[in-house]
């Protein structure tokens, strides 16, 4: 019974694909793991519109059918003059079921021997001599304390986990999309096709996506950047008028509201005894805003660096560090060209895109592609076209 | 002063990522904002998605330079 356990080799705060991939890798490798989720479900409720690509889920897990909602083949983007532009995709893609997908992810981590428990809200760390010994909280009404020899930050988007131990994690206006999204039903959508809506009075610093769930439902959802949110106008205003344009006689299934950070990765990732993934780490692709990957990705990069360090030297900082040096070398370098993509196309104008939808009409349907695409869209940018080549070139 | 619509509010935390002096605090079903700390710089009345935020100093909403 974790009640009775008092220490534990990692805990791991936060039950998202982040957290439960560490918790599976390192109980994996024999580690004790306690994963503690203050929801009352895991994978409840689902702030995600829950796209991902086939290459990138295969990494870590065989892709079962039971995820997935739609496959998606191919693409279209409306300009902010309505020109649309459609081409297939070199590469399949996704619409999940996250509920089912978060709940086997746990599932697979509790097979391997990590223990998880819901309704379980930390609220503070429990540091000695500057280092993290172990967490605090609440579990229905009642208080604990739990001693890890390693605590793991995966708390996704609202993280206080990494700031209790001094990291700096909080993101910056600019670099935060205000997210909402809504399943709905009783519409036409092209069952393998993902949707953008590109345009300042669209979402202003983001886009609009229409996510097939089947032929009559999709998540149907927006981010507007932090900056934009300035002016006064919601998210939530943007999307109700854009259902109310385009799908008036949707039915709403859900709604979910959320904050995408579309930032550079936090600079310092681990202390002594501390380790952040995932959404608290700020792993999110700045572009795509897509962020079940590399929160994926995290979870076993710093598993394997936790493995390591506890059967050898220790969890200080210093054995800790090489997560983030295997970070930087799997997805960092591509992350940063992504933010610097971000920062350009996110200052686009309306003229500036309509001219980008216009150049891709241009090319015959066959020759598009989303390299073709980013190269268009920065072409007055000479520096920029190498981070999109390399991104691409996956150097 | 921030002041917060409960019945409104998600719980989603996205206010609490971008908070620069970490006052916010969301629990399953409960938004805390510790007003001692805040400095009333309105980034989370800013990126709140549905508006569950707002500043009741009139002097002070949507003048922020804190971005
Ligand atoms: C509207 C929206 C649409 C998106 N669409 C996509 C998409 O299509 N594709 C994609 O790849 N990504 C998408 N993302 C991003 C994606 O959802 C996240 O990047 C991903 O969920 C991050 O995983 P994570 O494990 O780091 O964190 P999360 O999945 O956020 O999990 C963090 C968990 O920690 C828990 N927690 C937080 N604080 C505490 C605490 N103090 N104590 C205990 N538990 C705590 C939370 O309850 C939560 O369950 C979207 C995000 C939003 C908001
Ligand atoms: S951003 Fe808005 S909806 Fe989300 S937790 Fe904060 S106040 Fe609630
Ligand atoms: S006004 Fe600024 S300091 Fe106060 S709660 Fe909001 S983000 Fe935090």
């Amino acid at each position: 019974m974790w009640k009775e356990q008092k220490k534990y080799d990692c805990i791991v705060v936060g039950g998202g694909p982040a957290g439960s991939t560490f918790a599976r890798v390192a109980a994996e490798s024999g580690l004790s793991v306690l994963l503690l989720e203050k929801d009352r479900d895991i994978g409840m409720p689902v702030r995600c519109g829950e796209a991902v690509s086939d290459a990138g889920l295969r990494i870590f897990y065989e892709p079962n059918p039971r995820w997935i909602a739609s496959t998606i083949t191919r693409m279209k983007l409306v300009a902010p003059n309505e020109t649309v532009v459609e081409f297939d995709l070199n590469e399949k893609g996704y619409i999940l079921d996250r509920r089912i997908f978060d709940y086997d992810l746990a599932e697979y981590a509790t097979k391997a021997g990590a223990m998880i428990v819901t309704k379980a809200y930390v609220d503070g760390l429990l540091i000695e001599e500057d280092k993290v010994v172990g967490v605090q909280g609440v579990h229905i009404g009642e208080r604990f304390e739990k001693r890890a020899k390693i605590v793991i930050g995966a708390d996704g988007v609202e993280s206080r986990v990494g700031r209790w131990a001094g990291l700096k994690t909080t993101c910056k206006l600019k670099d935060m999309e205000s997210g909402i999204q809504k399943t709905v039903t009783g519409i036409d959508v092209h069952e393998h096709m993902f949707e953008f809506y590109l345009s300042k009075h669209w979402a202003p610093g983001g886009y609009i996506w229409v996510f097939p769930k089947g032929k009559n439902k999709a998540n149907i959802g927006l981010g507007i950047l932090g900056s934009y949110a300035k002016n006064g106008k919601a998210a939530h205003q943007y999307l109700d008028e854009f259902l109310e344009w385009k799908y008036p006689q949707a039915s709403v299934l859900t709604t979910v509201v959320g904050g995408i950070p579309v930032a550079k990765t936090v600079k310092e990732m681990v202390s002594d005894g501390l380790m952040l993934i995932g959404d608290a780490a700020h792993m999110v692709n700045p572009v795509t805003g897509g962020g079940i990957i590399p929160g994926m990705r995290s979870g076993l990069l710093a598993a394997e660096t936790a493995v390591k360090a506890l059967n050898n030297g220790g969890p200080t900082k210093r054995n800790l560090q090489p997560y983030e040096k295997a970070w930087h070398k799997v997805g960092g370098k591509s992350h940063e060209r992504f933010y610097r993509i971000k920062e350009a196309i996110y200052r686009f104008t309306d003229d500036d895109l309509n001219r980008i939808a216009d150049g891709m009409s241009g090319i015959p349907e066959n020759e598009r592609s989303l390299f073709k695409l980013f190269s268009i869209a920065v072409r007055k940018k000479p520096s920029l076209l190498i981070d999109v080549a390399r991104v691409f070139a996956g150097v | 002063m921030i002041e917060v619509a409960e019945n409104k509010c998600d719980f989603c935390g996205c206010c609490v990522g971008v908070c620069p002096v970490n006052c916010i605090e969301v629990k399953e079903a409960d938004i805390i904002i510790d007003h001692e700390i805040c400095i009333d710089c309105d980034i989370c009345v800013f990126i709140c998605p549905i508006e569950v935020l707002s500043q009741t100093d009139p002097k002070r909403s949507s003048s922020s330079e804190a971005a």
